[in-house]
């Protein structure tokens, strides 16, 4: 048996049984990144050296009765998180020499909890879309078809997910870089509820956005991270006080009666085999006891509009402090995109514009809220497709500059609410890809929705599938 | 050429409200792509908001505050590592000020 092709859930049992130690589940994801590294590009840093001396230091505890929820794990870490002393770039050469004095409050979490780190994984620059084809380090390969992107922006984190180069990772979203490379790489993606995990040491995005979150191979994992991350932290004032529930808990509550919101506004906007897996997952939800109930969502065009003009303008914001002055190298080495983003961000803010753009988008923004909140009082949660497409070929990301945009129509209006949302494997195309389905809910309800993704999770039989890689 | 919107952007001028070096062959291909996204969100207006407010934070939350205690932090010295230019425990910067 390979380790690394274990779960968190797995290891921890494997773990607490003495069937294998941290350090030999750390040499089977270092020995499985060696191999696939130069085919599959997931990793901007590998730390080959620490990780074992990690492991070994989580070995040594364990044999001391040390108890901690995920401790000798090995993590992959999106590369947008600051670790102490282990180079953080955000996969861009503007950071390439940017070693941060200080950890993220996740990855201190993550620290806390026993982890051991692997490496930080590819990305978009800057999380500046959703292919991982901007990084700057070269793009990361989908493991189900190395001719096609992993999604993005958390693309290498997803991949080393999907290609068991480790047990557990990081990611984070704006608007579908987690959920987006999950449904493309096969995986789970949770993006949590907007200031339910700490933003602070994440290079930041798009500050009212930005939301760090679990990709793991199982639900059950997912919601094992989550316990860690989750809670207010005194370094991010957006973080919500609200208690952190044991999510684990309502797993295998049953979903009888469980009335399930599905928008053909959404289906609609997805291609016919997707579409066709997720009306199939709808099926197979209904034998499990649920509702589904046609509701009528917001046209999520809109969303589009709306994301834009609000990310762009706070990425100008958050991108302005880099100017090779504390950090980094000069403006000069931003990439295409970022120069894009950057730009039309300074537009929409800049005198005379404000009102027509910005504000605007914000008012259209209480309306899409509004809208879910109207929803919500119909149906429990909302399921549709993740992404219109499975993974497209490489070079595809280059067709237009709203690419990134325009990949995540699906997802943006859930992200604007500040909702959380979980993306599961529902099926595969005609061409073997993975294709994703989503369920959104209310604010704060990560437990329904782990709950749901769970029990759909184990009535079918995605999950267990592996790519040939 | 996009023709969804007649407004043309100033690329210049915005460059340098966000200091980014560009060069003379990047200001007409922004100028595009930049006039391509403006076309599209224009659908915006198609929505009547004149009775909605702004949102400014999903958070819901309202006046986060902590004493106001001296905590540790991060030390001079880890402050100014990954600096390019330091003088004397300083970051260095460009002179704005002519001596004269």
């Amino acid at each position: 048996m390979n380790l690394n092709n274990l779960t968190i859930k797995q290891a921890l049992d494997g773990l607490k049984k003495k069937e294998f130690s941290s350090q030999d589940l750390t040499r089977s994801c270092l020995e499985r990144i060696k191999n696939l590294e130069q085919k599959l590009n997931a990793f901007v840093t590998i730390c080959e050296e620490d990780a074992l001396q990690e492991a070994k230091r989580a070995d040594e505890a364990i044999a001391n009765g040390v108890d901690k929820p995920l401790l000798g794990v090995p993590f992959a870490i999106k590369d947008n998180f600051c670790t102490k002393n282990i180079k953080t770039t955000a996969s861009s050469k503007l950071l390439d020499n940017f070693i941060p004095p200080y950890d993220a409050t996740v990855v201190s979490k993550l620290k806390d909890a026993g982890i051991v780190i692997l490496g930080k994984t590819n990305m978009d620059a800057w999380a500046h879309g959703s292919s991982t084809e901007t990084s700057d380090y070269g793009t990361t390969k989908n493991p189900w078809d190395l001719n096609n992107l992993p999604g993005g922006s958390s693309g290498g984190s997803a991949a080393s997910i999907a290609a068991d180069e480790t047990i557990g990772s990081i990611g984070s979203e704006t608007a579908g870089s987690i959920r987006q490379p999950a449904s493309w790489c096969g995986i789970v993606g949770l993006k949590p509820t907007y200031g339910r995990i700490s933003r602070y040491g994440v290079i930041a995005m798009a500050s009212s956005l930005d939301c760090p979150g679990p990709l793991t191979k199982s639900v059950e994992d997912a919601t094992l991270v989550l316990n860690v991350l989750a809670g207010q932290d005194k370094y991010d004032a957006t973080t919500s006080p609200k208690v952190v529930e044991d999510y684990t808990k309502n797993l295998g509550n049953k979903i009888e009666g469980l009335k399930i919101g599905v928008a053909d506004d959404y289906l609609e906007n997805a291609e016919e085999e997707v579409r066709q897996k997720v009306e199939d997952a709808l099926k197979q939800f209904e034998q499990l006891g649920a509702k589904i109930i046609r509701i009528k969502l917001f046209d999520p065009r809109y969303a589009i509009a709306v994301y834009t003009i609000l990310q762009r303008a706070e990425v100008s914001s958050n991108l302005a402090r880099y100017d090779g002055i504390r950090f980094g190298f000069g403006r000069d080495k931003f990439g295409d995109e970022a120069k894009r983003r950057i730009m039309l961000g300074t537009y929409v803010l800049s005198a005379g514009y404000y009102d027509q753009y910005y504000s605007k988008a914000q008012k259209v923004r209480t309306v899409i809220i509004e809208d879910f909140k109207r929803a919500f009082k119909e149906v429990d949660v909302i399921v549709g497709p993740t992404a219109p497409s499975t993974a497209l070929s490489i070079g595809a990301s280059k067709s237009s500059s709203m690419f990134g945009e325009m990949m995540d129509i699906l997802v943006e209006p859930s992200a604007i609410a500040g909702l959380p949302g979980i993306s599961i494997s529902c099926g595969f195309s005609k061409g073997g890809l993975p294709i994703g389905m989503q369920i959104i809910g209310p604010q704060f309800s990560e437990s329904l929705i782990l709950n749901v993704g769970y029990q759909y999770e184990q009535n079918t039989p995605w999950h267990k599938e592996k790519p040939k890689i | 050429m996009n023709t969804l919107y007649n407004m043309k952007i100033d690329v210049v001028k915005v460059a340098k409200l966000a200091n980014l070096p560009i060069s003379d062959k990047e200001v007409a291909k922004l100028e595009d792509q930049l006039g391509e996204t403006l076309g599209f969100v224009d659908k915006l207006n198609e929505i009547d908001t004149s009775k909605v407010e702004p949102t400014q934070s999903v958070a819901g939350l309202e006046n986060v505050t902590r004493d106001d205690e001296i905590e540790p932090s991060l030390s001079q010295e880890e402050a100014l590592k990954n600096a390019k230019d330091k003088t004397n425990g300083f970051f260095t910067v460009k002179a704005i000020f002519d001596e004269s």
